[in-house]
């Protein structure tokens, strides 16, 4: 797969490693029977704005104390986590045709520093946003300057730690803390806004003291300008809901919440890769 | 126990920078010398435990030594799932501290009992398990979980718990603090129930039993040698402890016994009864409510020693 490791504002570029990290994972879903491909398909133009233009890091030096920190809360979306770390150029793009092998270190939900880049165990949701802003509050603590993104997704907003996180994350200012919502209207097994009142999601996250924003979640150009100023100067936590598709890039698997579980045939690979315009249909 | 324990960590943390206090809105003026002497390293983190549990794991993942504060149930059983995930997981550094365990707080009813604690701390991998006796063993029990480089948990009782120690003992996790000798009955105390366990020896001695005493303060991980040795040396071991009998340290020790396949009759274990307490009451109360006194207790063993001794 051809990589551009190197970060960039070029909003072309950028979607066309959105195609590629899609063409990835619907490959890997099938190769290695992971589930769980429309929830990673939603967040992959979030993460490539994320990993490409705003987060201060050097794949070279993971571990370095100031870099930005991001965690993927919402862990079933492990693979486009993985497949976007080893394009920015975290570890060899190889070790992704080793997802979920036994005894590998690529799991179907990530755990600690599984591949350089990984900064949190998730799966289990809720989790990831006061992981961050215990880390916000340790870099103000250290002195450091970096900042934290969490990605989330809209079915995780009805944990009540979310909430508990979002009250302590105003009390405290944390205006270095961004919350990304990948609102792509499903959960597991339903309508996230039938099985929860979830709406008015932004006003939700606004009234909890969050400076909210709201965006198409496909959008890549909106997606990078509504991050690239963080803190954005109200010295509020940042929302930022994006207006996402489940299954994202593929016709048959758009908005079908059967692909919260179903692996793609060969066939569907091929027709996925070339509505992708990838390879001429070669996985 | 948690005045010895603010005290402490007040100290510490002017040693220590990494040392962090989160509380979940408790500790009213508890605390207050800490914020005075470390105002950045204080937060109160609200009625909202599972936050504060990943908020602390958080820290912990940037090289702080952030420490829960609340009272026990809220900041275990409550959000063992962010203690599972967040912080054993992710093998960091955080130390839950729960204050008044057992039935220290058996006045305010049983949501604020803490008597299945230790059973969920100690199943978690990377969990080290502290009970420390006294206000005496607060701080060195402190200073020795700190240098640990992993996840904790301390328990306290809530404050005038009798002393059963004149000054701070020389303190090591997994080892014992011997209280008193004796050679025919052998009683394991965790945490505040030492002080129950020296009172049975004492009633016991004038039975003519000679009973030792040893603060078992770690009940995760276990002291081997010293049970290897215990169950060699005497016929009736007891354990007491002011936690149901279902996985506390009485439970602790009869998976040792299965694991090193020693087959005994001698060990006996006084905790709680799988119930819930309703009517209302007092720590003495609830203690005499569930046979956990010097005097029923050293009656029981009293009971125990004579029939080992007959079957010997």
């Amino acid at each position: 797969m051809p990589t551009q490791t190197a970060p960039t504002r070029d909003v072309v570029t950028l979607q066309k490693l959105s195609r590629e990290i899609r063409g990835k994972l619907v490959a890997m879903s099938h190769a290695a029977e992971t589930p769980h491909l429309g929830s990673s398909l939603s967040c992959v133009d979030i993460l490539v704005a994320v990993y490409w233009t705003a987060l201060k890091i050097d794949p070279t030096q993971h571990l370095e104390p100031g870099r930005d920190r991001f965690i993927l809360s919402k862990g079933h979306a492990a693979n486009a986590l993985y497949t976007t770390l080893a394009n920015r150029g975290f570890f060899d793009p190889a070790e992704l045709d080793k997802l979920n092998f036994d005894g590998g270190h690529l799991p179907e939900q990530p755990s600690l520093q599984c591949v350089p880049g990984v900064e949190a165990a998730t799966g289990s949701l809720g989790h990831g946003l006061p992981l961050a802003l215990g880390m916000a509050l340790a870099q103000r603590i250290q002195k450091h300057k970096f900042r934290c993104f969490v990605l989330m997704s809209d079915g995780e907003c009805e944990e009540g730690s979310t909430w508990e996180a979002a009250m302590f994350a105003s009390a405290q200012k944390l205006d270095n803390v961004v919350a990304l919502i990948d609102y792509n209207k499903w959960q597991a097994t339903g309508r996230s806004n039938e099985v929860m009142g979830l709406a008015p999601l932004r006003q939700k996250w606004e009234a909890f003291g969050w400076s909210a924003h709201e965006v198409d979640g496909h959008d890549m150009a909106a997606i990078v300008d509504t991050i690239k100023k963080v803190p954005d100067g109200t010295g509020k936590p940042i929302a930022v809901i994006c207006n996402t598709v489940k299954g994202k890039g593929v016709s048959f698997m758009e908005d079908d919440n059967n692909w919260h579980y179903r692996i793609p045939t060969a066939d569907e690979v091929v027709t996925a890769h070339k509505e992708l315009g990838l390879n001429g249909g070669r996985a | 126990m948690r005045n010895a324990f603010a005290a402490a960590i007040t100290e510490l943390a002017q040693i220590d920078p990494r040392i962090v206090l989160l509380s979940g809105d408790i500790g009213n003026r508890l605390f207050d010398k800490f914020k005075d002497k470390s105002p950045d390293r204080f937060y109160n983190c609200g009625v909202a435990e599972a936050n504060m549990t990943g908020v602390a794991a958080g820290m912990a993942m940037c090289g702080l030594r952030p420490l829960t504060y609340t009272i026990t149930p809220f900041g275990t059983t409550r959000v063992l799932e962010q203690i599972r995930v967040d912080i054993c997981y992710h093998n960091v550094p955080v130390t839950i501290v729960g204050t008044g365990s057992g039935l220290s707080y058996a006045s305010l009813g049983p949501t604020h009992h803490s008597c299945e604690d230790v059973a969920l701390m100690r199943v978690l991998s990377n969990m080290t398990v502290v009970c420390p006796a006294d206000s005496m063993e607060v701080r060195p029990a402190l200073e020795a979980i700190l240098k640990l480089d992993g996840p904790a948990y301390l328990r306290l009782g809530k404050k005038g718990e009798p002393a059963v120690h004149a000054k701070p003992p020389k303190f090591e996790i997994g080892r014992v603090i011997p209280m008193r000798e004796g050679n025919e009955v052998c009683i394991l105390g965790m945490g505040t129930m030492v002080s129950v366990g020296l009172k049975a020896a004492e009633l016991l001695e004038k039975d003519g039993v000679s009973a030792k005493v040893v603060s078992f303060h770690t009940v995760k991980p276990l002291d081997d040698e010293f049970l290897a040795e215990a169950f060699k040396k005497f016929s009736v071991v007891a354990v007491i402890e002011e936690h149901s009998r279902i996985g506390g340290l009485g439970s602790a020790v009869g998976e040792w016994l299965t694991a090193n396949r020693i087959a005994t009759g001698a060990l006996a274990e006084f905790g709680t009864p799988d119930i819930f307490m309703h009517e209302a009451g007092s720590q003495e109360y609830a203690r005499e409510r569930f046979g956990l006194t010097g005097p029923a207790i050293a009656a029981e063993l009293l009971k125990l020693h004579r029939i080992a001794r007959k079957s010997s």
